[in-house]
């Protein structure tokens, strides 16, 4: 249970003894003028904040102020003689106020809980070797901190000495703990489990993984979702509607039928009713929770709008390669030309691709260990989308797919199998093939599996790869369609034309690893970038960051999306259809005021109930 | 330039309404009111940044009294 502030104790006060004041004047024999008198008593103490705000704020303009109409409809019961309704409604309305701000102050609660990931101190190793403590905000880069088993990392760093596992649940939402020793990198909000840890902090406080998480979900609210603006625009209008109805409704009928004091009653019901908090507060609280939600398993949404956009993909275009395939290459076989050395090719292509770090240049490098350092590597030259040129022991190296043999004019030699090809040439002549193969993640099947299950009608793979390498994992993993042999830009065409072709109110979806594919990810619907943890491009350029490279948390993140508009569209329907069959009840009689306010606070404190359901996700991962 | 504030307000309506008003101040891009952080987020021109946030802080007094713009 959540203890309640102070202005909320002074408030459950008020209505307490407001309501010990009511009943004992209900009991007391007293009529007429002296009765009113009695009755303004607890009227006072319940209510006057709220006659107060309201004549302040018809002052600075603000008419349809829902302190306003409160105000207005009660003072309005005491003039027609309806002295306990009036009190009872102050008194009840102040109630349903009591238990939305509570209700509202809760949920904010638990998200801050899920996202307690702020460490509170750094143990900075001191030039003497000892240890003091420092706010992680002030700790400079390249400081030494020392973190004690069960401490969480305060700062993004390497490890200097010691090994440990850590803990990162917190930021990725995964129970398997991560391995790590001298050389290795850590990110701040891990938890260490088990050995003490030296580290050299590489970033400042301020940017560091922590806070940048922090700052993405603190933020993501202010990008608000179609639903969300509809809500706010509604209720500009419906509250100037329901007070002209409720004016039309005390002066028309009784000029025709009588029975002025009637209608007049029945007109402040209307006002009551015409109170629009409960439709406003609703919906963004339920994106807020699913944000929340989605954020407890690893799954950073930027935006409202993108966890919208979410539920209504129904195209997820992949990238493959470190996507739904593991993205680390081992080198299969070689394939010499003439008498050539097959070890010598091998070499040759380690070298040239010496300084790159894309997953198939490690992977020549791990084959060829040592190659770069036996010899001369200059000039190195990236051709994107083709691959690298280099001059290695005065010999011109090109390594790359077959697009730089056909740049050199020369023929593409027949491949068979599925592998990924890396061709060689040196001196502008065919030199060999290098084979490699990469290994589909292990959930990646059962991922696109989930997301037909959860509404998505197409799965497209995309990759730079040879079509054989790209047919045989997309039928490995049941993607509907793929294209292969794709440079950077045919990519950003080719979901382009998907965007123009899609049905209308549906999204298209990118999942990428973020590392070179920013501009489709910026050009699709929405975004997705996984593996992000550490990776600071992909945050950048995505709309929703997966901070795992699981691609089922795609599917999770898609079910999320959907339960959060499903709740939603409940509340936006629930207030407005009790706010409505409560307005046609009360123009034919058949409403108390109460039922009125029951409308307004009632609903609101139930829709607020009903929104904190979109923070409960264990279900959905 | 954005700058966010913390900006206390305690209905969700009131918060939308303050961000309307705001957006209307002359040399603001654009205004965003976050009910559920209690935010506030302010682009407004560079040159008059300072002037256009006290006429914000004054704009979010009179909508809504009872809150309150950490400036």
């Amino acid at each position: 249970m959540q203890k309640l502030t102070k202005k909320q104790r002074k408030m459950l006060l008020r209505i307490l003894s407001a309501a010990v004041l009511l009943i004992a004047v209900r009991l007391l024999p007293v009529g007429g003028l002296a009765a009113a008198a009695l009755y303004l008593v607890p009227y006072a103490v319940v209510g006057w904040d709220v006659l107060f705000k309201a004549v302040r704020n018809i002052r600075n303009g603000q008419v349809f102020d829902e302190n306003f109409l409160m105000a207005l409809a009660t003072v309005g019961a005491f003039a027609t003689g309806e002295y306990a309704e009036a009190v009872f409604v102050m008194l009840f309305y102040q109630t349903g106020e009591l238990f939305q701000d509570y209700a509202v102050g809760r949920s904010r609660q638990s998200i801050a809980a899920l996202m307690d990931i702020r460490p509170d101190v750094a143990n900075v190793e001191t030039e003497d070797g000892s240890l003091e403590e420092q706010d992680p905000e002030d700790v400079a880069v390249g400081a030494v901190v020392v973190v004690k088993p069960g401490e969480r990392v305060p700062l993004d760093g390497v490890v200097l000495e010691g090994t440990s596992s850590l803990d990162t649940a917190a930021l990725t939402g995964e129970s398997v703990p991560r391995d790590v020793g001298p050389g290795d990198a850590v990110i701040s909000g891990c938890v260490n489990q088990s050995g003490l840890l030296r580290c050299r902090v590489t970033r400042p406080g301020s940017e560091s993984t922590v806070a940048k998480i922090l700052d993405l979900v603190e933020n993501a609210s202010e990008k608000k979702a179609v639903s969300e603006q509809f809500i706010t625009r509604f209720a500009r209008y419906y509250t100037p509607c329901v007070v002209i109805a409720a004016a039309a409704l005390a002066v028309l009928p009784p000029l025709f039928l009588g029975g002025w004091g009637v209608w007049f009653h029945r007109a402040l019901i209307f006002l009551v009713v015409s109170c629009p908090c409960a439709l406003v507060i609703s919906v963004p609280l339920s994106f807020f929770g699913g944000i929340g939600g989605a954020s407890k398993c690893g799954i950073l949404v930027k935006g409202s709008n993108y966890l919208e956009a979410l539920a209504k993909t129904e195209t997820v275009v992949f990238d493959k390669t470190g996507t739904l395939t593991r993205g680390t290459f081992t080198v299969t076989g070689v394939d010499a030309a003439g008498t050539l050395d097959p070890e010598q090719v091998l070499a040759w292509a380690a070298a040239a691709e010496h300084w790159s770090d894309h997953p198939i240049a490690l992977s020549l490098r791990a084959a060829s260990p040592g190659a770069a350092e036996r010899s001369m590597v200059t000039n190195v030259t990236e051709l994107a989308g083709h691959g690298v040129r280099a001059t290695v022991d005065g010999r011109s190296v090109c390594v790359g797919n077959q697009r730089i043999l056909e740049s050199q004019g020369l023929p593409v030699p027949e491949l068979r199998g599925e592998s990924t090809a890396v061709y060689v040439t040196v001196d502008g002549a065919y030199a060999g093939v290098i084979r490699i193969s990469d290994l589909v993640k292990s959930d990646a099947r059962a991922a696109i599996a989930d997301l037909r299950s959860s509404g998505v009608k197409r799965t497209v793979m995309l990759t730079g790869d040879t079509e054989a390498a790209a047919r045989a994992v997309a039928a490995q993993l049941g993607v509907d369609e793929f294209h292969a042999g794709l440079l950077p830009v045919d990519k950003v065409e080719l979901v382009e034309r998907l965007l123009a072709k899609k049905k209308p109110g549906t999204a298209v979806a990118f999942v990428g690893d973020g590392i070179n594919d920013a501009p489709v990810l910026s050009r699709s619907d929405i975004g997705i970038a996984m593996g992000a943890l550490g990776s600071d491009a992909a945050i950048e350029a995505a709309d929703i960051v997966l901070m795992d490279d699981k691609p089922s948390k795609i599917a999770t993140a898609m079910r999320i999306s959907r339960k959060t508009l499903r709740i939603v569209r409940q509340n936006i329907v629930f207030a407005l259809g009790v706010k409505g069959l409560v307005l046609v009840l009360a123009a034919f009689g058949q409403a108390a005021m109460w039922a009125a306010v029951f409308a307004d606070v009632g609903v609101a404190f139930l829709a607020i109930l009903n929104a904190t359901r979109c923070l409960r996700v264990d279900a959905l991962q | 330039m954005k700058k966010r504030y913390k900006f206390v307000v305690d209905c969700a309506n009131c918060a939308a309404k303050v961000e309307e008003a705001v957006k209307k101040i002359d040399g603001v891009h654009d205004a965003t009111v976050n009910f559920m952080a209690q935010k506030l987020v302010l682009d407004a021109d560079d040159a008059r940044f300072d002037e256009i946030l006290q006429e914000v802080a004054a704009t979010a007094r009179k909508i809504e009294p009872d809150s309150e713009l950490y400036l």
